[in-house]
């Protein structure tokens, strides 16, 4: 039961996390709204003046607005469509009995933990080069004209080596929901005469699907925001054909200076952010009232 | 009830679970190889896979042309570092939470997760300038806090599950039996609390070493972190893949043996508990 004086106490514990989580929130946040009105350009240093909408009008209608969005909508769509379908498969190959099992997950899930610039830089360079990477050899190999990924198709390459990264997640979270699943129920469900494919839809799926969502949604959170494997792969390129949303407004911030016009663009994504945030808090929330 | 398997069928599954670990874990095994050729031998076609001449001279050329261990340095304290003192300000409120909630307990959790949700692209113009006018740029100092304030939510998070899961009786007998609040603390709680602790500083050092919006924006080389580093050799000069693989190895071993160590709280810590 608590008291007055534990309760007391147990506000100025979580003082110091909640006053610090706070100030990060909302001070620059508020910051970036406040420059998002300004015309304001580090090349001209005390030039700021009240702009109003203009930001946004420039930043909404820019036609490389459209193209980033496009291009942040189908890495995070491809990346999913992989790492989700990829990931049931494999995890439902994990699940059964094998010899090694143990091996093989630390071998599956290892690419999680390998840091962004050195995944981008390993498939660039030593996959995807045209001259002496693997995929060219192999290419050569088969008798088939070896492809320039990162120029020719420069952005499935990217969604290539962001759904490496993120496949050992969805398949560890899917691994972990599929091994709950109860045994005699399968079992049961077996025995009726249930072949594996109305198994997996009518008792698999069903149980797996809280953790899709889950994967889902967290997923698209840091997709929203890929960054580091864009900047040393290609730098938004060629042209603007993988700059994606955190890209294009990282370019007009430190690459023109355009601070009133990127801020107008980090508020669009965070709008856009939110938008997906409102649905995975709503999931977490149901649990923890389970 | 174990289910009697076929042995064919256990042999096709992990004939095709293997080949598939394999094709997954190939780019590491890739980098990890190529870090022992000559820079020749990286570029050859065919690639030799296991029959050449292995050599260290990569890592030793890494270390004396560019101060390898200086960036791992900054990484080992950038991570630590952050991962520490967010520890220190998360413990208390987590445990508050876990043993004091109140009607709006949820509603600060639920609160503090969203602040997650921020892309970082919303806050990385302020803290850029901020940064550039009280000469933050490129300091390790910096970028403690930052990644410090990133993973907060994270580390409270993961606390409160774990505390959650001690038992409430436990505390309140020790109380009856007059225990102070230290001796709650150090002699009660700690001893129970110390797994969840310690997976979750496993896990926010494993975040924090990879982590590579921030660390990329807010450095330049004097505190640059192995991420930025690393991302200097996308515009290298001439042959370079034996030394960008002897680099991106040794970044890499460390997390990758912890991350093996912690699958499990990596999947809790990772849905917010909402899977298990």
């Amino acid at each position: 039961m608590a008291t007055t004086h534990t309760r007391s106490h147990a506000r100025l514990m979580m003082a110091p996390s909640v006053l610090l989580l706070f100030l990060w929130m909302i001070v620059p946040l508020a910051m970036t709204i406040y420059f998002s009105f300004l015309r304001y350009n580090l090349l001209m240093p005390g030039m700021e003046e009240y702009t109003g909408f203009l930001n946004y009008q420039f930043f909404l209608t820019d036609p490389a607005f459209f193209t980033a969005l496009g291009n942040t909508l189908l890495l995070t769509g491809g990346v999913l469509l992989i790492t989700v379908i990829g990931g049931i498969l494999l995890a439902l190959l994990l699940d059964q009995p094998i010899f090694g099992q143990g091996i093989v997950r630390i071998l599956v899930i290892a690419p999680f933990f390998v840091m962004p610039t050195v995944s981008a830089l390993v498939w660039k360079n030593m996959f995807f080069n045209p001259v002496n990477g693997i995929f060219a050899w192999l290419f050569k190999l088969f008798g088939a004209q070896p492809l320039d990924w990162l120029a020719q198709i420069p952005l499935l390459s990217i969604i290539f080596i962001v759904a490496w990264q993120w496949l050992p997640f969805s398949t560890l979270i899917l691994l972990t929901a599929l091994q709950s699943l109860d045994e005699e129920q399968k079992e049961a469900a077996e025995m009726d005469g249930a072949g594996f494919l109305s198994r997996f839809i009518y008792i698999v799926l069903p149980h797996m699907a809280r953790a899709i969502t889950v994967v889902i949604l967290i997923q698209t959170i840091f997709l929203l925001s890929v960054f580091a494997e864009i900047l040393v792969t290609t730098n938004g390129g060629p042209g603007i054909q993988t700059t994606n949303l955190t890209y294009l407004v990282y370019a007009q911030a430190l690459l023109q200076f355009d601070i009133g016009g990127a801020s107008a663009g980090g508020i669009v994504a965070v709008i856009l952010a939110n938008i997906v945030a409102f649905f995975l808090m709503r999931m977490i929330g149901k649990n923890l009232e389970g | 009830m174990a289910r009697k398997v076929s042995t064919s069928r256990k042999l096709t599954f992990t004939a095709l679970a293997w080949i598939v670990a394999f094709l997954i874990f190939f780019p590491i095994l890739w980098t990890f190889l190529t870090s022992f050729k000559t820079e020749a031998e990286a570029v050859a076609s065919p690639p030799s896979f296991l029959f050449f001449d292995w050599t260290t001279e990569n890592y030793a050329e890494v270390q004396s042309r560019s101060d390898y261990f200086k960036h791992f340095f900054n990484s080992v304290v950038i991570s630590l570092g952050s991962t520490l003192i967010g520890l220190l300000i998360a413990i208390p409120a987590a445990w508050a939470m876990a043993f004091s909630p109140t009607k709006r307990t949820k509603d600060v959790l639920m609160w503090m997760l969203s602040t997650k949700m921020m892309p970082p692209v919303g806050a990385m113009i302020p803290i850029y300038l901020i940064f550039r006018d009280t000469g933050f740029l490129d300091t390790r100092t910096g970028l403690v806090v930052v990644l410090m304030l990133i993973n907060l939510p994270i580390i409270v998070w993961m606390l409160y599950t774990y505390f959650k899961e001690i038992p409430g009786e436990i505390l309140e007998a020790a109380r009856m039996d007059g225990a102070s609040l230290s001796q709650e603390l150090t002699q009660v709680l700690a001893p129970m609390a110390v797994p969840g602790i310690a997976s979750t500083v496993l896990l926010n050092i494993i975040l924090s070493w990879n982590e590579a919006f921030w660390t990329l924006n807010l450095t330049a080389s004097k505190a640059a972190p192995l991420t930025a580093f690393i991302a200097s050799y996308s515009s290298p000069e001439g042959l370079f893949y034996a030394k960008l693989s002897a680099a991106s190895t040794m970044a890499i071993a460390p997390v990758l043996i912890m991350g093996w160590f912690s699958q499990k709280q990596l999947v809790r810590g990772l849905t917010f508990g909402a899977v298990k």
